[in-house]
């Protein structure tokens, strides 16, 4: 039987970037002087498994470069180097490398060797250096010398199935004794018969006496990989009698499990994974509480489901008022349970901010560093959840918004300095819930916006005019630098500044259903606060009717409804209509007209006009009837047709029609297009 | 009607036996007196015509938009991409649904045509190139020409048929 291992690769690759991840941030952490022996440990077990891992695929390249960068780590965790600012920095850019590494195996695209070529040999240069003995010792397990060690290893029988080979694990060791002494006793009791073998299942066990000056660290390292699945006992050779079990070292929480189940579930889902094209699919960690509630709630649904099957039984033969009353009881129970459902599978697909955020402390330390300037960045909220699809989505505007900070709002020291402030910049990260929204503030205690640069450059590029411009309120000074093609930097760096601004991050957030605006004190720092909703998958709606078509207005958006009076009712230019709202002058938006199909009434007063907000612009929708309101589940019509002007996506109602959602801002801008469009399909 | 329903339901058991098919197979169905044929192995389903939710401003030939089982799919009404005259829905006029490719995604879509024919076994050997029609008829979506018996049986293209920026085009243009 042949086992085809592309099937792991997935794994592989979702378990290295992870690893990847943590190793840089620990190496961040490193790198900011803290001298915790554990930090260098989760590295060395990051380049470590990747090692592994690419080895056992294949992966020659990476599994050359990881062992390079394993070996100085190893320096460092023995102790035998400090990690100072340029190994740390090295090993950051290893990191890098790696990532692009496992990125191009991925994709099977070409390595860039020639850089990885530079990189080894930086690392071996470094290597080669005698190495600075460090002035402690980082790692204390290191400390436990003996003269050998006896090791009780039992496999348990599942242990091949797993991906570890005992066989691998006696060799690593041997190659542990600087003598090379080892004595390997095989424990075949457990084996049995020929009719119940299992060929995939390990039956044997060892037991090892290794000889030689071995760290009990390195032998822990070894079975890193299968403390769980084995039972080991290892004790120095001097007392082999007390037994001395090894201890995990890492927590098994419940996070865990559901890990190790998942992959296990991989495993059995092989052929439909393998149909999969490597790379797209794409999974979520789920905290294990969170299920439990779910399957609690459907478990409480299937009772309420089948109470009510019951009690409708019972109301066929002789239907009583008091029948009828617990019918109306269990209808409700379920429309609560359901409901309840809805909302726990849909925090299934939610996920900590923190996600978003882990990328900073890198970004603000290449950049601070790039930029000569100090920054402290600090974070708050990071537990706070949203939608992962959302999270994916924002990724790109906060980081253009954190590097705008770095880049325009914080000062070097020295300006800092002559400010009157603290040499130091700090950058805030901070996250938090509010109704059904995720409200995200990036704040710096930097510059502040320059006002009166931003006036001239709205002026200079005619976006308002110069007798205009003396009358804005700050807010509006603000929302300037949202304006396409706006960029106030002096000096276009490679930082920031290229011209794609801010226009795209707002654009990107709109698109979202969120909104971001700024607000700024000369002197004090800006922040930047972005509002999004905490999931793309629903939406509270009201349902409008238009002819014999139905349309979702997004309930957020709507202001008001109310039904037109005549003497309201204005026509601009003998084309625009507008609709007198108490001191606004809304413009009317005929969706008939717009959409080119039939309605019930052309005639405003009949009809009624719901008041919707979107782009800080206000507009009168014209429709012919308000339907229920109702929370629908959004449907893409991108996946088989294409966007639409003016509509956001569709969802399925509950005759099974579709129904289109409205885009508000997009509606408002698609009637602000040069009128020959409309008047033609009219 | 109901000797079209029952090629309606054996051309649907035949495709239920989909695992045995070879692509030489081709589903064919009429539009104004002529044969059309596609890729058996595209074919998703066969349904009959249910409203549909029309779409703002997408050409004359987009019907709209139908909930196939949870998924949006949007129903072109071939006779009008085809510049033929259209005809009311009668209850043989059926809906074909078909997966194609676009820009290496797959797309689902549904053809409304007046009624499906049958299933034919044509062999590579027996498809005639299409002629050059010069520019009196678009025939970039006809693949080749095939005669059955004393029918001539086109046999199109639906990845090109159906392509997103050839709907965007038309649809610019309707604008």
């Amino acid at each position: 039987m042949s086992i085809d291992i592309t099937q792991f690769h997935q794994i592989f690759f979702e378990e290295s970037f992870e690893g990847l991840d943590s190793m840089e941030a620990a190496l961040l952490e490193l790198g900011g002087g803290s001298e915790d022996a554990e930090l260098i440990n989760t590295i060395f077990r990051g380049a470590h498994s990747i090692k592994g891992g690419s080895g056992t695929f294949g992966f020659t390249e990476v599994a050359r470069f990881t062992h390079v960068l394993e070996t100085l780590l190893d320096q460092m965790r023995s102790g035998q180097r400090e990690a100072t600012r340029a190994s740390v920095n090295l090993l950051l850019e290893s990191v890098d490398a790696l990532r692009e590494m496992l990125t191009a195996t991925r994709d099977h695209s070409a390595i860039d060797a020639p850089r990885i070529a530079d990189l080894i040999a930086r690392l071996e240069a470094m290597l080669g250096h005698e190495p600075t003995q460090a002035t402690q010792t980082k790692s204390a397990p290191a400390a436990a010398r003996t003269q050998g060690w006896r090791i009780r290893f039992r496999p348990h029988a599942d242990i091949l199935r797993t991906g570890n080979d005992p066989v691998r694990i006696l060799r690593e060791l041997a190659g542990l004794s600087n003598t090379g002494d080892m004595r390997v006793q095989v424990d075949l009791s457990a084996v049995p018969g020929w009719d119940s073998l299992d060929a995939e299942a390990c039956h044997l066990g060892w037991d090892i006496d290794l000889h030689g000056n071995v760290a009990r660290a390195a032998i822990d390292e070894v079975f890193a990989w299968v403390v769980d699945e084995a039972d080991l006992h290892i004790a120095p050779l001097e007392n082999a009698v007390a037994d001395v079990a090894v201890e995990a070292d890492t927590a098994v929480t419940g996070e865990l499990v559901v890990e190790r189940r998942r992959s296990e579930d991989r495993r059995q889902g092989e052929d439909r994974r393998s149909a999969a094209p490597a790379g797209d699919a794409s999974s979520i960690r789920v905290g294990i509480n969170k299920i439990d509630a779910l399957i609690n709630m459907v478990g409480e649904l299937v009772i309420t489901q089948s109470m009510l099957g019951q009690i409708g039984d019972s109301l066929v033969q002789d239907g009583t008022q008091a029948q009828i009353e617990k019918l109306r009881d269990g209808l409700a129970a379920l429309e609560r349970n359901t409901r309840e459902l809805q909302e726990s599978v849909m925090r299934i697909r939610m996920l900590p901010i923190s996600f978003a955020f882990n990328r900073f402390p890198r970004l603000v330390h290449d950049l601070g560093g790039k930029l000569n300037k100090q920054i402290e960045l600090r974070m708050s909220g990071e537990n706070t959840e949203l939608d992962k699809t959302v999270m994916e989505k924002i990724s790109d505007p906060l980081v253009h918004l954190v590097r705008n900070a770095l880049d325009h709002g914080i000062e070097t020291p020295d300006v800092r300095i002559a400010a009157g402030k603290p040499p130091v910049g700090t950058l805030h990260l901070n996250a938090y819930h509010q109704g059904g929204n995720i409200v995200i503030e990036i704040g710096d205690d930097g510059a502040g916006l320059d006002k009166q640069k931003i006036l001239r450059k709205a002026v200079e590029r005619g976006v308002v005019s110069a007798a205009e411009a003396t009358g804005l309120s700050d807010d509006k000074i603000g929302d300037l630098i949202f304006l396409p093609g706006f960029s106030t930097a002096d000096v276009v760096s490679d930082v920031s500044g290229r011209g794609v601004g801010m226009d795209v991050v707002r654009r990107n957030i709109q698109a979202l259903g969120g909104s971001v605006e700024v607000r700024s004190q000369a002197g004090q720092g800006s922040s930047f606060i972005i509002r999004l909703p905490l999931t793309l998958a629903i939406l509270d709606g009201q349902l409008v009717r238009v002819g014999e078509q139905i349309y979702i207005i997004p309930l957020v958006s709507i202001i008001e409804s109310l039904q037109a009076r005549k003497e309201l009712i204005n026509s601009v230019a003998g084309m625009a209509e507008v609709y007198r709202l108490r001191d606004d002058y809304l413009p009317v938006i005929r969706l008939y007209r717009l959409f080119n199909i039939q309605a019930d009434t052309e005639d405003l007063t009949q009809g009624l006009l719901v008041v919707v907000e979107g782009d800080g612009q206000k507009a009168g929708v014209f429709v012919d009837e308000l339907l229920a309101q109702q929370q629908v589940v959004i449907k893409s019509l991108e996946s088989n047709y294409r966007r639409i002007d003016g509509v956001s996506g569709a969802t399925i109602l509950g005759d099974g029609s579709v129904a289109l959602i409205m885009d508000i801002p997009g509606l408002i801008r698609l009637t602000n297009t040069p009128p020959q469009a409309v008047r033609k399909t009219a | 009607m109901t000797q079209a329903m029952t090629t309606t339901e054996r051309v649907s058991s035949e495709l239920q036996r989909g695992g045995d098919v070879a692509s030489n197979q081709f589903l064919t169905f009429s539009l104004a007196n002529e044969e059309y044929g596609v890729d058996i192995l595209r074919v998703q389903e066969i349904k009959g015509w249910t409203p549909v939710t029309h779409i703002p401003n997408a050409p004359a030939y987009l019907k709209g938009v139908l909930n196939l089982r949870g998924t949006i799919v949007p129903i072109v009404d071939l006779r009008m991409r085809f510049n033929l005259d259209a005809i009311d829905y009668t209850p043989t006029t059926v809906v074909i649904v078909l997966s194609l490719l676009n820009e290496g995604r797959e797309r689902t879509f549904g053809i409304v045509v007046d009624a499906v024919s049958d299933v034919l076994n044509i062999a590579p050997t027996d498809i005639r190139p299409k002629p050059d029609f010069g520019t009196v008829v678009d025939a970039d979506f006809i693949n080749g020409l095939a005669t059955v018996g004393e029918h001539m049986v086109m046999l199109l293209d639906i990845d090109c048929l159906l392509r997103p920026d050839e709907i965007n085009a038309i649809a610019s243009v309707g604008e």
